[in-house]
């Protein structure tokens, strides 16, 4: 049996023991994180499917829900991410072209925009739960039956007022116990809504740790145009995390919107 | 083995990765694909008792018709335990992290996988998940039953659901790394000349196992944390309490499970493939066929998950067609049971263990498979629904299939592993007795379910008990079985015969490198020049050196 002698013509501090050549190495490492992806995707994949079957049986409560949110936070915070991917498709170059510095900004602009994101989501947080929008009673303020905290502080977040309110603006009666019906269904979306930005926020968080972990090896200097994977595959994961945004900014934010629903 | 006699005596190599360094960091912190495998081999075992434990207390309550031995609550956290258990943190793992671990780089020509780091995190996930599900169990355990049906588990038990679900999750988290690092490597890390139709079958059903973790244990996570929310925020999703639908808990579980039982079944597949044709002496027939049907099974078993489901309620048509799919599965299964059969066919068998327990696994597994068919058909699955045949479909295909041929495979690659052979006497005995404790065990609890037993209930109407009573016998047979195996492998790692190289005559690159392999698994980057299993040529076995 004979034996073949690959050929590494430099040995590159960063090759591990188990490849042959850089180019394996990097074949091997982008070739995982999009398996990697791919288990991402399953993942909230999972997630929208029951998104999905819940917004055709509760769709009038899902309507309801959605405009209840906030759709100038919601496109503003989808402006900071797609700014955060320019960002960091930049620091990416930054990184193939060896430019230090500019690694180092990039990856921090990307970082700062994060950030900015996870801030606007806190305040959009904050104010579900002043409006008692929270499901469920353990870290919630409890779920009514108009939707909202008509017992505390009559007026706000009361979905089913809003329902009639709408339904009155666009000429149709909707009577009170039918509204009250819908107002008690939307704890459902607003259960999704959570879930579904929550894990989106998980994801940010966990980008920015790896954010983190990139601009600290940034600073070392050890990326250049013969390796520059780990920025790659960092920058391929944020992407990820803002595509499932730009997914989750129209299920949630805009149902019926272009309904006239306000 | 008679080639005893031979001239030359087998020795051990000077070097080899067992002795490379010692000391119990250099194993707890290896990034060695084989030592990896070989501490899943050590944890697996002990789960595998573990859970081995909780199927002796079933069938010790089940040997009398009255529910005298334990309470029904503690009888139901038994059977919940030995099915979390024996399914996550056996099953899953089992020949996929220890046999597959260890030898799917070597069959390749790899020097590790292609993330050894995340292999090791994969065994700590793992170690993690094992024993916060241990503690869970001993400080109270579950009892939904290993499927978590909601509302159930959801609203009504006052055991840690959620806590148990958390296990689950970090367990199937191992699984999505271990699938990860094989797909890559068998993507990537080829050595020259090792196309994909070389690839041996082992390798084929360990990759398309590993599609099946990447792409459904991912659901299973998601499914259980929306689970674990429901229960502990109140936060609507399944319980019809808040809105939800209880169903969609069963889509999305069995959407992950099914899948599953294929992540069980399809590494022995390609373990069986391995020794008979080895154990032949003959080319397999049919390579791509035994090849692609592991695909197949991987694709067919995303399109069956509601067969589980015929009496939950769902639509008659949806019914028929999962039910049709659920029969299709069985088309590339038979597939492999008629090629291992046809590559039989006029080799020179030798009926060694390993191949004891693989002739074992093909019976076996042609019942279980059959009545999963039975079971597929809507009217008859109406009628043994949750009844003890669907038990004995389950354990024929994961206890006489899954068991049969890890067994097998550790037999087969023991002296691969330690460098020593197994004594030969006491093993042929193991096999043979698994296989008659096995039927006495299980077969009659195809008659009790026929005759209507219910599955989960501690106490049972007395005309049942000489079939409870045969089964409980046969379990104490199989304990012993079980029991033999763990003895004479550990006295062989210091008193077994030194097996040299190639004990078996076997082709596929991790024959040609010494036993145990260094730690680089070869010394020199091996070349492919044949296709596999190349048996009864003249050049049968190729040395490297």
């Amino acid at each position: 049996m004979s034996t073949s002698q690959t050929t590494t013509t430099d040995h590159h501090p960063a090759l591990v023991h188990q490849f042959d050549s850089m180019e394996q190495q990097k074949a091997a490492s982008t070739f995982g994180m999009w398996v990697f992806l791919l288990t991402e995707i399953m993942m909230f994949g999972g997630l929208f499917a029951a998104y999905l079957i819940y917004r055709i049986k509760y769709y009038p409560a899902f309507v309801a829900g959605s405009t209840s949110i906030s759709v100038s936070w919601g496109f503003a915070n989808t402006l900071v991410l797609i700014a955060s991917s320019l960002t960091m498709a930049m620091a990416v170059w930054a990184a193939q072209k060896g430019k230090r510095s500019y690694q180092i900004w990039f990856i921090l602009g990307t970082m700062i925009l994060g950030s900015v994101f996870l801030g606007i989501k806190a305040k959009e947080y904050y104010d579900k739960w002043d409006e008692c929008h929270v499901p469920g009673h353990v870290i919630g303020k409890g779920f009514n039956a108009w939707g909202g905290c008509s017992v505390q502080n009559p007026g706000l977040g009361n979905i089913a007022d809003e329902i009639q309110k709408h339904a009155h603006d666009s000429g149709t009666i909707v009577p009170e116990a039918s509204a009250i019906q819908t107002a008690k269904q939307t704890e459902i979306f607003f259960s999704f809504y959570f879930l579904m930005t929550g894990l989106h926020a998980f994801h940010m968080i966990i980008g920015m740790g790896l954010m983190t972990w990139l601009l600290l090896r940034a600073r070392r200097g050890e990326f250049g145009p013969a390796y520059y994977t780990p920025v790659e595959l960092g920058g391929l994961y944020w992407h990820f995390v803002d595509i499932v945004w730009i997914y989750l900014f129209p299920l949630l934010y805009l149902i019926s919107r272009h309904k006239g629903a306000a | 083995m008679s080639t005893a006699t031979t001239a030359i005596k087998p020795v051990m190599p000077a070097r080899h990765y067992l002795n490379d360094n010692y000391g119990i960091r250099s194993w707890l912190l290896t990034k060695d694909h084989k030592r990896i495998a070989v501490l899943y081999l050590v944890s697996i075992t002990f789960f595998f008792f573990m859970g081995g434990l909780f199927a002796a207390l079933i069938r010790l309550e089940l040997l009398t018709p009255a529910g005298d031995l334990f309470t029904s609550d503690t009888y139901n956290k038994l059977f919940s335990m030995h099915g979390i258990n024996m399914v996550f943190f056996f099953l899953v793992p089992s020949i996929p992290a220890t046999l597959g671990n260890f030898v799917l780089p070597i069959m390749l020509g790899a020097k590790d996988l292609a993330f050894p780091k995340i292999n090791l995190l994969s065994w700590y996930i793992y170690i993690f998940a094992g024993f916060f599900s241990l503690a869970v169990m001993v400080s109270g355990g579950v009892d939904t039953g290993w499927t978590f049906y909601t509302p159930l588990s959801s609203g009504f038990l006052r055991t840690h659901v959620a806590l148990m679900a958390v296990g689950i999750i970090f367990a199937g988290f191992s699984s999505i790394f271990t699938g990860l690092n094989f797909i890559v490597t068998v993507h990537r890390m080829r050595a020259p000349g090792l196309t994909w139709g070389r690839l041996p079958l082992f390798v084929w059903s360990n990759y398309a196992t590993s599609l099946i973790m990447v792409l459904a244990t991912p659901v299973l996570a998601i499914t259980l944390i929306l689970l674990a929310m429901e229960r502990t925020f109140h936060i609507g999703v399944f319980d019809p309490r808040y809105g939800g639908d209880p169903v969609l808990f069963q889509h999305m579980f069995w959407f992950y499970s099914h899948p599953a039982v294929y992540i069980m079944i399809l590494p022995g597949m390609g373990v069986i493939s391995e020794l008979v044709t080895c154990f032949s002496r003959k080319r397999v027939f049919g390579y791509s066929f035994v090849a692609f049907s592991s695909i197949a099974i991987a694709v067919f078993g995303f399109l069956v998950w509601a067969h589980h489901m015929f009496v939950a309620g769902i639509s008659q048509y949806s019914a028929m067609v999962f039910s049709l799919l659920s029969m299709a599965v069985a088309i590339p299964s038979a597939v492999k049971i008629f090629n291992w059969t046809a590559t039989m066919y006029k080799g020179s068998i030798s009926l060694d263990t390993p191949m004891l327990y693989a002739l074992g696994f093909m019976g076996l597994f042609t019942i279980g498979g059959l009545t999963g068919v039975m079971l597929a058909a809507l009217g008859m699955d109406v009628h043994i629904h949750d009844t003890y045949f669907v038990i004995a479909h389950f354990h024929y295909v994961m206890v006489g299939g899954m068991v049969s041929a890890y067994l097998g495979g550790l037999h087969f690659w023991w002296p691969k592993i330690t460098g020593r052979m197994y004594p030969e006497a006491p093993a042929k005995l193991a096999a043979i007795i698994t296989f008659i404790g096995f039927n006495l065990t299980f077969f009659p609890q195809f008659i009790l379910g026929y005759l209507g037993m219910p599955r989960r209930y501690h106490a049972y109407p007395p005309e049942f008990q000489v079939l409870n009573v045969l089964s409980s016998a046969g379990a104490s047979v199989l304990a012993v079985a079980f029991l033999m195996p763990a003895i004479y492998f550990l006295w062989s790692l210091k008193y077994g015969p030194i097996a040299g190289d190639n004990p078996w005559k076997a082709t596929g690159l991790e024959w040609e490198t010494s036993s145990p392999p260094p730690t680089h698994n070869f010394h020199e980057v091996p070349v492919v020049t044949t296709d596999p299993y190349h048996y009864g040529s003249d050049q049968e076995v190729t040395v490297v050196h």
